[in-house]
């Protein structure tokens, strides 16, 4: 079996970010770039079959030249070799361009599953996924908070408001998961000794078949207008309770249903 | 922290330990601490992420990491938890005895399943009538045909209880310091048991317990280096160790400083955050500098180390300056945080208690002053 696990390079997201004033873009030199936290559990079930059933699982990540070091950090698991795909038109793509990139590296590999997170902790449009899957004509299961895997068959639990709904698929197919499928182990020291000698094949746009007029920021459909910063913390409320416990605990319900929390 | 001279993958290491160190140990010190709790699911997470073996050959399942870089590991370790840091630390002082005194059979069997983890280590000196005179030492290991038979009452074991395998120094010869040697006991000795763990003011959940030896047969071939041998061994050993409980230290007195610096810049009097008085700002200022002194002087002798040079000498000062100084860190952030420090619901009266069994172990502070004296006055 062979896995491919599409990650992404993100900003810290503890950390306070810049936007580019000219193109909105986020100037990715003032924050700490980190592997998408969603991705940790997308890895952690690839290894989790590989530990099981015995596989081959190959990180693909479209990024900057410095996302190298996402890659590596993907690799440090345990994975075994990495694709990159790299080039300077890719700047500012989003979500479809992404997926297109995306889709164009994969049509060249031969793969069983595509195990990815659900959403990127910068852009958060959770469509990446089902978006690939459309291009490639593949059956997508999103959402999976449990994933179960019967010779070719795949049984994923999809994860709603209000509870989770069992759809299946063959191989091969997408599968995009939420936080609740795993826990994501730490990376080993001597995981991440190895990293440096898993073979990482780094690809440009016409290497993946895609021209530059499909991509980037001019080419993009979506276009962000405006950016602004967020409002500086307010001081949160104070709810005094008469020692009962009832009239504080309903001001506190009360100030919920406001915010339309419950 | 320095992070000169690093390799790209050493880096990646102290991000896995800073990181390891606030997501999970960190949020369970607290809690673990007031119920002495032994987390041996944490040492079981550090071994899978291959952390308790690094200044080992990777020959016998470490990673070959220089002191300078695994000490580091333990700093950051110890400013999430202190009982783990410290762990650690008296893990690889044991294992390091076994690594460099066994025989290579011994080796070959034990010494993987130590680096790996598996195994936790203890180191056995103290005795209840012997601790700072540690060549004052009773218990007696007597040659019955292939196993030395042990008896007598070893005090203050580290992981005792917890521990895979104990170094023990107990006497084979004459009185004094040439008649000890060191043994490596296995957990499952028949013959030894536990007393119930000390009800310690701090690093509770770190068992401390003495070991009684009733009769324990332990395979002669268990023997490090030759009779006679262990005090050396002994003291070789703690020089290293030393270096550990200064990198706990400084990782105690770093979280107190972190935890101080955002309570003075929250908190405030008279209109204005405390941080705003000099006061206030003088004493931070202090417990940063010494913070820094204290890690510089340690990874420079650990450089020596790490270079073959003498470094016993500066391993005692390292111990010595950062315990003392993690213990007015921990003072101050308790005076920082003013009677909100004195209660549980912040970390500094925890620091606080910790910092002082710091200033004790592997040599009492006034010992340390005793090893550099000597060695400046033997010129
Ligand atoms: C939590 C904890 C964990 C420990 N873990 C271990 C362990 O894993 N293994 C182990 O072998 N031991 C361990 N110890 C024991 C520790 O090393 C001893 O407590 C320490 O060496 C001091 O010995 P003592 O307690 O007998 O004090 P003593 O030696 O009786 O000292 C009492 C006081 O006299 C002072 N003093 C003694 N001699 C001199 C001198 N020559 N000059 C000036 N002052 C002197 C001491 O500094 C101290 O202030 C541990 C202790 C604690 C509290």
């Amino acid at each position: 079996m062979r896995i491919i696990c599409p990650v992404k390079r993100v900003p810290d997201t503890a950390a306070s970010k810049k936007v580019d004033p000219d193109d909105f873009t986020l100037d990715r030199d003032s924050v700490e770039a980190i592997l998408n936290a969603n991705d940790e559990w997308s890895i952690e079930e690839a290894m989790r079959i590989k530990e099981r059933d015995g596989a081959e699982v190959i990180v693909l990540c479209m990024g900057p030249e410095q996302a190298q070091t996402t890659v590596r950090k993907a690799l440090s698991y345990g994975l075994d070799g990495a694709i990159q795909v790299t080039d300077p038109a890719i700047h500012g793509s989003d979500a479809v361009a992404t997926a297109r990139v995306l889709a164009g590296a994969l049509r060249e590999e031969s793969f069983d599953l595509i195990i990815m997170g659900n959403q990127s902790s910068d852009a958060r449009t959770t469509l990446v996924p089902a978006m690939l899957a459309e291009f490639l004509d593949l059956p997508a299961l999103t959402y999976a908070r449990k994933l179960e895997i019967d010779g070719r068959k795949l049984t994923a639990h999809r994860e709603t408001a209000s509870g989770h709904v069992v759809v299946e698929a063959e191989m091969p197919a997408i599968v995009s998961v939420v936080e609740a499928i795993n826990e994501p182990r730490y990376p080993s020291f001597k995981g991440i000794m190895a990293a440096k000698s898993k073979p990482l094949s780094t690809r440009d746009l016409g290497a993946v078949g895609v021209d530059a007029s499909e991509v980037g920021l001019a080419n993009s459909w979506t276009q962000i207008i405006e950016a602004t910063p967020r409002p500086p913390k307010q001081a949160g409320e104070k709810v005094d309770d008469d020692g009962s416990g009832t009239v504080g605990a309903k001001a506190i319900a009360d100030f919920l249903a406001a915010q339309k929390f419950i | 922290m320095t992070v000169t001279r690093l390799e790209p993958e050493q880096r990646e290491l102290l991000d896995l330990a800073r990181e390891f160190a606030v997501r999970e140990l960190a949020p369970r010190a607290a809690a673990d601490e007031a119920a002495a709790t032994f987390p041996a699911d944490l040492f079981r997470r550090l071994a899978a992420s291959d952390l308790m073996g690094l200044p080992f050959d990777s020959e016998y399942g470490g990673s070959g990491q220089p002191y300078a870089v695994y000490l580091r590991v333990v700093e950051e370790l110890a400013r999430g938890f202190l009982a783990v840091g410290l762990g650690l630390s008296v893990h690889t002082l044991a294992t390091w005895a076994v690594a460099t005194f066994a025989s290579d059979e011994v080796r070959k069997t034990w010494l993987p399943r130590m680096t790996s983890g598996e195994l936790l280590g203890a180191y056995s000196l103290s005795e209840p009538g012997s601790g700072s005179d540690a060549a004052g030492l009773t218990t007696r290991a007597v040659r019955d045909g292939d196993d030395y038979v042990v008896n007598g009452t070893k005090a203050w074991v580290t992981h005792g209880g917890e521990a895979g395998f104990y170094v023990l120094m107990c006497r084979t010869g004459e009185e004094g310091s040439r008649g000890i040697s060191a043994l490596l006991v296995p957990a499952d000795t028949p013959g030894l048991s536990f007393a119930p763990p000390e009800r310690k003011m701090g690093l509770r959940s770190s068992p401390t317990r003495q070991l009684i030896f009733d009769d324990a047969r332990v395979p002669t071939h268990h023997l490090l280096a030759e009779e006679g041998h262990g005090f050396r061994i002994a003291m070789a050993a703690l020089d290293g160790g030393r270096l550990g409980i200064a990198a706990c230290a400084v990782g105690l007195a770093q979280a107190a400083l972190d935890q101080s610096l955002s309570y003075a810049a929250e908190r405030e009097q008279f209109g204005r955050p405390i941080a705003d008085f000099q006061g206030i700002g003088f004493l931070l200022a202090d417990m940063a500098t010494g913070v820094e002194a204290a890690r510089a002087l340690y990874l420079e002798a650990a450089d020596r180390r790490d270079l073959g040079q003498p470094y016993a000498r500066m391993a005692a000062m390292a111990k010595l300056f950062a315990s003392d100084h993690a213990m007015r860190v921990a003072t101050d952030a308790v005076q920082v945080h003013g009677g909100y420090g004195y209660v549980t619901d912040y970390p500094v009266e925890r620091y606080l208690r910790e910092a002082k069994v710091l200033q004790i172990v592997e040599g009492t502070n006034q010992v340390q002053r005793v090893v550099i004296s000597r060695d400046l006055l033997r010129r």
